[in-house]
């Protein structure tokens, strides 16, 4: 336990050489691994010379569609640290009984525990999201990229460098004892004295501010920069639940990060905020967090609505049932979601009309939920489905949301709520309505938009073994967890000592190990792809007999997206145009003015990190020093004129040209 | 022959689900059927919310695998009609349906929520039988620790570490707080959580209907050695009881302040352990903060702070309520201040003694009157006034 006497050195802080935690093989082993693989992509990339290409094409873009992708690449890559966070547990738990401790210990088994819950949602969960709207919502709206080209570019790399502080935490020092959430006064300095907590802070204040400018970004690129035609009213669905969702950013991050700060004056200067003495109330941050963290789900949520909507309604070839209703429920969906956070903490002694009301408004939120499972149920009703891996994961979503959403209603019942709250039952709920939500929409959405980002389709077989894996796994790994919920037993256990639990452990243990196998297969899928993309090419934009405007430009699309401002006369305006035979234009192409690229977002996002990995480790020298430089280069990218350029009609023609050569082919 | 290879496929089937069954019947699944009268009534409100919106979820989820079957892309029987979006009779119901559905669910929540209140006074021991009136709970106080429970009985005096008794069919009043961190209260078997909270109290009232020992467990993560804070809760007989409660006062040992600050220490996995006594008022010393000498209670501390505080001077003097920081688990923060404490206030009597030596200019230099909880408000201080009318008086200026 490190006491008020920890050294500490002008030059490193509180940083020593037993912070690297050499006696801990599974982390040498791990850090073997990485840094084998690291050496092995940084050898490639300088065998091939690739680092120019990154640099210019991708690090410094400020094209929407490349920051989607590189939102996406973050998503997955933490996706493979988060799960292996969870199959660790799922190990451990399925090991501890009849006298064993286990594997880990339990100062490695509550980092881990934390780390899965922080990854999966801010650095999995919310780049993947973040990642499709940057891709699609521009495409959608038939605009050519979004508000603040610039803001973009630096809202990814600094919920990067929140992610590679993360990673950090794993050779250097330690990630947070506390849970996802690091309730005080468990996270305050008194009980958390170690680095863990600080990580975890400065990890989501750095990827933080990355995600609120992006959801100022995209409120600005969907308000405004729409294309002629298009009402509010006649905006796809994804482009509603995007607006919505980002106003819940919007409105929610900065809460997270004014109780973040306060944690974080309790921890640095010694204020009470949230201590015990001197009048603190830990209550009031379990209040804050929850104001964050509860509209937070529907961030994730709603976007996932929303690609469930498109491809319902593509794949039924049907126009989508009552757009108005689902638009008016994403709506009450986006206000309620404010309403209910309480409903987390029924158990902190609220008194029985507070719960009551707080269960009854949450009860109420899925009253515009299930609106939207009919509409989509209606949508396929009287269609022509065919199904294609993205309806597939929809058709699943369907089937395995509503039970989610069933145990989620069933939490809001406070009485309910006392016997249920911190068991694997909730455990069970929550991953429930986030993996059978929110990930299989992410992979409908992956799927579907994969062609137009690519100009080739996803292997069809591999993409069907990834899905069986999933939805098998998920119930394997899961079902377990609402019949152990229902024996009593709590969460962020590390040993048992019920010897009848653990076939419910090993079951799920299985589970999570066919979830395993659905991570390879869907890597695979990409892998294989890549290799015979000449055989899933799609030339013609519109693989799917879309629905939307992203599909009436070419695959991948130009930088400038569309080479005429398309206009739009109904809902579906892509479908609308197609059947009123509309005509590429050919000719009468003009300069097309663009934004240039600029390195002042991953210059800004690096030094973000290194001041928050210097106070972390109270490194003040070079938190000052970094600070400072942050403020400067901000001050100099504001002097820098050069940030547009024009697209030649030259090139607009040539690249114009070349698709409508291959349009003729595919005709042909 | 077809019939029986069927009817022998069945039996197959059959067969297999029996070792899932096995499973689950060895199982326990203890919140579906507890012991006492309050978690029987939680398990009765899962099992009807359940039921309730299963008359939705199901025709939902048969809907679904039905329309995928019957549309599919390949049946060009199915009718299709690419441009039908709307049907208002449909969207009424679409609506309707899982209000009406949530307008139960709310009536029941609410009048659940009332009555299971964990605060509210028990008036019933079991279904159809009501608390008698002379019949007062069993009060038990439980301190959640770095990791393991302390049960205190007031009435009894005993205290125990990490097992909890209780008699049968005698509601039970408990006072809950924390030492340190929070956790969470529960004994499945029981009634529901409540957290414990370091200085605050929460109460949950409960009865235990069936004799037998039960497991008890923080429910809410509070570090290293969470998994190992369980307890055993047993529900006794009276006589039972009475020997239990004997059988602590024969182990001896007085659970006093200096007993309880080593109890409180950090451990993990800790044995059962008797007091024969506890110092009294040791719970509300915990649950104020000012169990070890020298510290001010929180209750004394806010009633100060009612009054206005303790001016200058107690800004100096943060020792006495000093807590969790220097003693507990942790660190400081690097940039906190040190705890300091200001030796002594002079009193009334040696103020006036000073004042009587000073020089004749003693008047204050700051004539502005003194702000603060319980004091006059400055603008007001010459008089109070008599009535609203007057205070507007006061408060405009006159223009006659």
């Amino acid at each position: 336990m490190t006491s008020a006497s920890a050294p500490h050195s002008l030059l490193f802080g509180r940083l020593t050489l037993e912070s690297i935690p050499i006696h801990e093989p599974i982390l040498i082993a791990t850090f073997a691994v990485v840094a084998l693989g690291g050496l092995a992509v940084v050898g490639a990339l300088t065998y091939f010379k690739l680092w120019g290409y990154l640099w210019r094409e991708w690090f410094t873009s400020v094209d929407h569609k490349k920051i989607g992708i590189m939102y996406m690449v973050l998503g997955l890559i933490m996706l493979l640290r988060g799960f292996a966070d969870a199959i660790m547990m799922r190990i451990q738990q399925a090991m501890a009984f009849n006298g064993s401790e286990g594997y880990l210990n339990a100062h490695h088994y509550d980092q881990i525990f934390t780390a899965h819950g922080v990854i999966m949602i801010f650095f999995v969960a919310m780049p993947l999201v973040t990642g499709l709207m940057n891709y699609v919502v521009p495409l959608q709206i038939g605009a050519r990229d979004v508000s603040f080209p610039f803001l973009n570019n630096f809202s990814f790399w600094m919920t990067t460098a929140g992610a590679v502080l993360v990673m950090m935490s794993l050779f250097i020092g330690e990630f947070a004892r506390t849970g996802w959430l690091a309730y005080p006064p468990l996270s305050g300095i008194a009980y958390s004295p170690d680095p863990g907590v600080d990580y975890y802070i400065w990890a989501l204040q750095v990827a933080g501010v990355g995600t609120t400018l992006s959801g100022i970004n995209l409120i600005c690129t969907i308000v405004k920069m729409r294309c002629p035609g298009m009402t509010l009213m006649k905006m796809p669905v994804f482009t509603w639940t995007s607006l919505c969702t980002n106003i819940l950013i919007v409105a929610t991050f900065p809460v997270l990060t004014a109780v973040l700060a306060l944690l974080t004056l309790d921890r640095y200067v010694g204020t009470n905020f949230f201590t015990n003495d001197f009048g603190g109330n830990p209550m009031m941050y379990v209040n804050l967090i929850w104001i964050w963290g509860h509209p937070e789900v529907y961030i994730l949520i709603l976007p996932a609505f929303g690609i469930f909507s498109e491809v319902t309604s593509t794949f039924s070839g049907k126009r989508l049932f009552g757009y108005t209703s689902m638009v008016y429920a994403t709506v009450v969906i986006t206000i309620l979601s404010y309403l209910v956070w309480l409903h987390h903490f029924f158990t902190m002694g609220s008194g029985a009309s507070v719960n009551s009301f707080f269960g009854i408004t949450t009860m109420i939120i899925s009253i515009p939920t299930g609106a939207k499972i009919f509409n989509w149920l209606f949508t396929m009703y009287r269609g022509r489905i065919r199904f294609e891996a993205p309806m597939m994961w929809t058709i699943a979503f369907m089937l395995t949301f509503v039970i989610g959403g069933m145990t989620g209603v069933l939490l809001a019942v406070p009485p309910a709520d006392f016997v249920l709250h911190n068991s694997l039952f909730l455990v069970a709920h929550f991953h429930n309505v986030i993996i059978g939500g929110v990930l299989y929409g992410l992979f409908a959405g992956m799927i579907y938009w994969f062609p137009k980002a690519f100009g080739f389709r996803l292997h069809p077989l591999l993409g069907k073994f990834s899905f069986w894996f999933w939805v098998v796994g998920f119930w394997f790994a899961f079902m377990p967890l609402y019949i152990l919920g229902l024996m009593g037993v709590t969460r962020r256990m590390r040993v048992f000592d019920d010897p009848s639990l653990q076939i419910w452990f090993v079951i799920a243990g299985v589970g999570a190990f066919l979830i395993l196998l659905g991570i390879v297969c869907f890597l695979a899928q990409i892998a294989y792809s890549i290799w015979k993309r000449d055989e899933l090419r799609d030339v013609t934009g519109d693989p799917w007999n879309g629905r939307t405007l992203e599909w009436a430009t070419s695959s991948p699309p130009p930088a400038y997206n569309f080479a005429f401002t398309p206009v739009v006369h109904d809902n579906d305006a892509w479908t609308d145009m197609k059947r009123r035979g509309y005509v590429r234009p050919l000719d009468g192409f003009r300069p097309i003015h663009m934004p240039k690229n600029t390195a002042t977002g991953i210059v800004l996002a690096g030094i973000s990190a290194a001041l928050g990995f210097a106070l972390i480790w109270h490194i003040w020298w070079l938190a000052a020093v970094s600070f400072a430089v942050i403020v400067v280069t901000a001050i100099a990218h504001s002097f820098n004129y050069h940030r547009d350029f024009y697209i030649p009609a030259e090139e607009v023609v040539q690249a114009e040209d070349e698709r409508t050569s291959l349009l003729a082919g595919s005709r042909a | 022959m077809a019939l029986r290879k069927v009817g022998a496929l069945n039996r197959l089937r059959l067969a297999a689900l029996i070792p899932m069954l096995a499973v689950l019947g060895g199982c326990n699944l203890v919140v579906m059927s507890p012991a006492g009268d309050v978690a029987a009534q939680q398990r009765d409100l899962v099992v009807i919310s359940t039921v309730l919106m299963l008359i939705i979820i199901i025709p939902v989820m048969a809907l679904t695998v039905f329309f995928a079957w019957r549309y599919r892309a390949a049946n060009k029987q199915a009718t299709y009609e690419p441009d039908w979006d709307h049907s208002t009779g449909l969207e009424l119901i679409i609506w309707a349906a899982p209000l009406l559905i949530i307008i139960c669910l709310g009536a029941l929540t609410w009048m659940g929520t009332h009555l299971l209140d964990p605060y509210r006074k028990l008036d019933r021991i079991a279904a159809g039988r009501p608390v008698p009136a002379a019949m007062k709970p069993l009060e038990v106080e439980v301190v959640a620790l770095d990791w393991k429970w302390l049960f205190i009985y007031p009435e009894q005096g005993i205290a125990v570490v990490n097992e909890l008794a209780a008699p049968l069919d005698r509601p039970i009043h408990f006072r809950i707080t924390s030492s340190s961190v929070m956790n969470s209260f529960y004994i499945p078997a029981l009634a529901g959580q409540i957290y414990a909270m370091p200085a605050m109290q929460t109460r949950l009232h409960a009865v235990i209907n069936k004799a037998g020992r039960y497991q008890g467990f923080s429910a809410n993560y509070s570090g290293a050695g969470f998994s190992g804070m369980r307890f055993g809760f047993l529900g006794l007989s009276e006589g039972d009881f009475d020997a239990w409660v004997a059988k602590a006062k024969e182990a001896g040992g007085t659970l006093d302040r200096a007993a309880y600050l080593e109890l409180e220490r950090p451990s993990e996995n800790v044995p059962v352990k008797f007091f024969a006594a506890t110092e009294p008022s040791l719970f509300d010393a915990i649950r104020n903060l000012c169990v070890q000498p020298g510290k001010m209670c929180m209750n004394e501390m806010m009633a100060l702070d009612a009054k206005g505080g303790l001016g200058l001077a107690g800004i100096h003097t943060t020792l006495p309520l000093a807590y969790d920081k220097y003693t507990r688990r942790g660190g400081e923060a690097p940039f906190g201040a040190q705890p300091s404490y200001i030796a002594s206030i002079c009193t009334i009597e040696e103020a006036k003694a000073m004042l009587a030596q000073a020089p004749a200019d003693t008047t204050p230099r700051d004539l502005t009157p003194m702000r603060g909880l319980g004091l006059p408000l400055p603008a007001l201080t010459s008089r109070r006034p008599q009535s609203f009318s007057e205070l507007l008086s006061q408060a405009r200026p006159s223009n006659s």
